[in-house]
């Protein structure tokens, strides 16, 4: 399946889009890249005259590029035009702050993939490759 | 192995995953996972998942599907063990 197939499959869109570019897929894990728009919506109000990316869309930007495409991507011979997401699990520590128009790097690598549920460890690295959170996420996933 | 034994190995399994208190102070055979327990069905997937490696046995898709109960794990359980 191609990455760019994976992209059009993703079941999100602006503003609540956080994939750029996917930059590694395989059955064990994804890497992918998302840039935070200077103008992102979430600016104006996190926080008042000190704009920073909140930790909730951090963790977004992990699950879909760590847990939603890949999903998708384990699911590729099944019909996934129609499929269903739906996170069930999120523990992660955050370490470094990333401000606006930052890049990051998503890196995830499969835990399990049972009964429709997929769970991850996932990493964010900024652009000087510094740990900027981790954690674990899991969600279930049904074609 | 008996009844009694896996029902209370399914009890220390369950635990950490319980809403319902009240209803896993009556575990039992009759007790549903999802309707009395209130487990959701992410977590049902980490029950399976530790029941496999406790009993040393594989779940598939259509053994998960049928597991609502204890009574349905308990007799899954026992009929994986006895192919083994």
């Amino acid at each position: 399946m191609e990455k760019s197939e994976i992209l059009n499959l993703l079941p999100y869109a602006e503003p609540f889009l956080f994939v750029d570019e996917l930059t590694e897929v395989n059955e064990n894990g994804t890497s992918g890249i998302y840039s935070f728009p200077k103008d992102s919506y979430f600016y104006k109000g996190h926080f008042k005259k000190h704009p920073v990316t909140p930790g909730v869309i951090l963790t977004e930007c992990m699950a879909q590029i760590g847990v939603v495409c890949l999903g998708i991507f384990l699911l590729k011979d099944e019909k996934t035009e129609a499929f269903k997401v739906a996170l069930s699990n999120a523990s992660v520590d955050y370490y470094l702050p990333v401000f606006p128009g930052e890049r990051v790097k998503v890196v995830s690598e499969k835990m399990y993939f049972r009964f429709n549920k997929l769970k991850c460890k996932v990493k964010m690295f900024n652009a000087e490759e510094k740990l900027v959170c981790k954690g674990e996420i899991s969600g279930m996933i049904k074609s | 192995m008996e009844t009694k034994e896996i029902i209370y190995c399914l009890k220390k399994i369950v635990k950490p995953y319980v809403q319902n208190d009240l209803a896993f102070q009556d575990f039992g055979q009759g007790t549903d996972f999802i309707k009395d327990l209130e487990i959701n069905s992410a977590n049902l997937v980490d029950i399976v998942l530790d029941v496999e490696d406790e009993f040393n046995i594989a779940i598939d898709n259509d053994s998960m599907d049928n597991m609502t109960t204890v009574n349905d794990a308990v007799r899954i359980i026992k009929s994986k063990q006895q192919q083994a």
